[in-house]
């Protein structure tokens, strides 16, 4: 069993979602249930699995139920119908004092608009999960600090929300959510409110936060560049239907639909397609050329471009124990990048 | 003519229902009138006995506390000084009592079913038409069963004032409450908040400039409620009114008048100083 399970989860709002539950059980979409019936389907039988230390990141436009979709792992939301499963309990089954401790002792989340308090110095806002555990003041005061310190604000632990930026803002909420060390970190379009190169930055500490942790983390996101970047697997989804869900190169490679396909034409391919993918592997017995210049599985494309020029023919793919695990022609490269 | 079969007897059915209340729970009513009574006299015997200039130096204490600025401060022991002058301190400290009392008495009622219309939409829909017939109702209404129930003086007059006063700082705490921002709320359920901790360190700090709001016009419909509470016996500035409508005596009135609009003045500023500090006090803070 995953760490995390979703099980035909359902999420209708509305007053009487019963009725459209049936409706939306025998297949009938999105707009078909609100014309009928005035009630919105946030989510039509989502199932997933995440496990336990991969950044799994979910993306969709607005409307697609992404951050229902997130909220169902802390119960911030309540499903229609359906399971969710956290290590093996069921967390729909927990009392509102079990899931307060389970929220507590396991769970942080990043808000898109930050969710700070604004009343709050950075300091108290950052020891704030802590103070709802009723951890003492020195205790608490000390894990801020360290925290603000690793998110790169040393020094604004008595500014309040109001005086700072945005980006700012956000790594205070990172650090918020850190505080806490929970096992799952939730961002809900964490980044989304901020500018491009602050993004960027952000993207790369929380990557470099990452290496150093790794926590299980869920990323919310719009930005296919932000999912690409940051996830291990990518679920994509579209008017609260999962339309695909796989490893970054398969969504770009093998894209499920349409839809997803419109969605990757912009993508910098070059980014994104490794090495590995792209290559063709050894069968055992496979005989690689002693004078190929050798790159990792691992590469990125527009690093191998420039490998690819230089080099007549092909390339020799190794894994880190410098074994060749498959053969990368120049031709392969250029035709990666023109699909 | 409106057909007299379809009159509904109302006026008697109340009459009926006060007459009830009266036989039956009289005890009560006295009891409760009794401790409130006691809070009254103490507080104002305090007032009325303390020496003029203590009270004048309190209030611009007080003020200043509120303002961080002299000028305010002197101002409000000058205006203070000024209902002196005119010869009304003693009358002004017993009406100070009754409106600190009946203000004390609003805020404590006001917040808790503030803050409980916030949280139910339907105690909110039950409420609001309340707090609408509290605000419109004339006072003299309820002061007639004020009465058969209290007797004359004081209690009733408070009761009048508190029905009368109380509905800002209801209101005002339920807006205040539904106005913080929701992301600031799941953010602090994501963290496991009860709904204490999430009422005592989230709800409340962020409701209260609009809370101070509510207590600062509390507070000045108190104040307004003077002359008419003075009907009913209860002593003060309100009586002078009172004295000077009776006689025709237009100076006295207008001296009493000008006396009320100074300590309207006096605690609109004070009030409203408060309010200004809970609004943006974090920002001063950080910035020393």
């Amino acid at each position: 069993m995953s760490y995390i399970e979703i099980r035909n989860i359902f999420k209708i709002f509305g007053p009487d979602p019963e009725k459209s539950l049936k409706l939306a059980r025998d297949g009938a979409d999105k707009d078909e249930i609100l014309a009928q019936t005035g009630h919105t389907v946030g989510l039509h039988d989502v199932s997933l699995s995440i496990e336990r230390g991969e950044t799994f990141v979910v993306m969709g436009l607005s409307g697609s139920g992404k951050s229902t979709l997130i909220r169902h792992l802390n119960r911030l939301i309540d499903p229609t119908s359906g399971e969710v499963l956290f290590d093996g309990t069921d967390i729909l089954a927990m009392s509102i004092n079990e899931l307060n401790a389970f929220r507590r002792k396991r769970l942080g989340m990043v808000f898109q608009r930050f969710g700070l308090l604004p009343h709050r110095s950075v300091v108290d806002n950052v020891g704030y999960g802590l103070e709802i555990q009723d951890v003492d003041r020195s205790t608490r005061e000390n894990a801020a600090r360290n925290w603000i310190e690793r998110v790169g604000l040393a020094g604004y632990e008595d500014k309040f929300p109001d005086q700072l930026s945005g980006g700012m803002q956000q790594r205070v909420g990172l650090a918020r959510a850190l505080t806490t060390d929970p096992e799952v970190l939730l961002m809900d379009e964490a980044f989304s409110a901020l500018d491009p190169l602050i993004r960027n930055d952000m993207q790369d500490e929380l990557m470099k936060l990452q290496g150093e942790l790794h926590k299980t983390i869920v990323f919310i996101t719009h930005d296919l560049d932000e999912a690409l970047k940051l996830g291990d697997r990518i679920a994509i989804l579209k008017d609260g239907k999962l339309i695909q869900i796989g490893r970054p190169e398969e969504i770009i490679m093998r894209p499920a639909d349409d839809y997803v396909r419109a969605f990757t034409r912009d993508v910098n391919r070059s980014r994104v397609l490794r090495a590995k993918t792209l290559m063709q592997p050894l069968v055992n017995g496979g005989e690689v050329n002693a004078s190929w210049p050798e790159i990792t599985g691992d590469m990125r494309l527009e690093d191998i471009l420039p490998v690819a020029l230089a080099t007549g023919g092909s390339m020799a793919v190794i894994n880190g124990k410098k074994e060749p695990i498959g053969i990368l022609s120049k031709e392969q490269v250029i035709a990666a990048l023109a699909a | 003519m409106f057909p007299e079969q379809l009159n509904v007897p109302l006026g008697k059915w109340v009459n009926r229902f006060v007459d009830w209340l009266v036989v039956n729970y009289g005890d009560a009513f006295e009891a409760f009138a009794d401790s409130l009574l006691t809070v009254l006299v103490w507080l104002e015997q305090i007032l009325r006995g303390t020496p003029w200039w203590i009270v004048v130096i309190a209030i611009a204490v007080i003020g200043f506390h509120a303002s961080r600025n002299w000028k305010i401060a002197a101002g409000l022991a000058i205006a203070m000084v000024a209902i002196g002058s005119l010869g009304l301190w003693d009358k002004a400290m017993q009406t100070l009592a009754l409106m600190i009392v009946a203000t004390a008495l609003s805020v404590i009622i006001g917040v808790p079913v503030g803050i409980a219309m916030a949280m139910s939409n339907r105690l909110r829909a039950v409420m609001l038409p309340i707090l609408d017939t509290m605000q419109t109702m004339p006072s003299f209404v309820y002061l007639i069963p004020a009465l058969m129930l209290f007797g004359l003086g004081k209690v009733p007059a408070i009761l009048a004032t508190v029905i009368y006063a109380a509905p800002p700082v209801i209101r005002l705490t339920d807006l205040g409450i539904r106005l913080v921002d929701p992301e600031v709320l799941e953010a602090s359920r994501s963290f496991g908040a009860n709904r204490r901790q999430i009422l005592w360190k989230v709800q409340l700090p962020l409701a209260l400039p609009n809370i101070m709001a509510g207590i600062n016009q509390t507070t000045m419909m108190a104040i307004s409620m003077v002359v008419i509470a003075s009907m009913i016996g209860a002593r003060g500035l309100g009586e002078q009114v009172l004295m000077g409508i009776q006689r025709l005596d237009v100076g006295a009135g207008m001296e009493a008048g000008i006396a009320i609009v100074l300590l309207a003045v006096v605690f609109d500023r004070i009030g409203q100083a408060y309010g200004k500090r809970s609004h943006r006090s974090h920002k001063a803070e950080g910035k020393s």
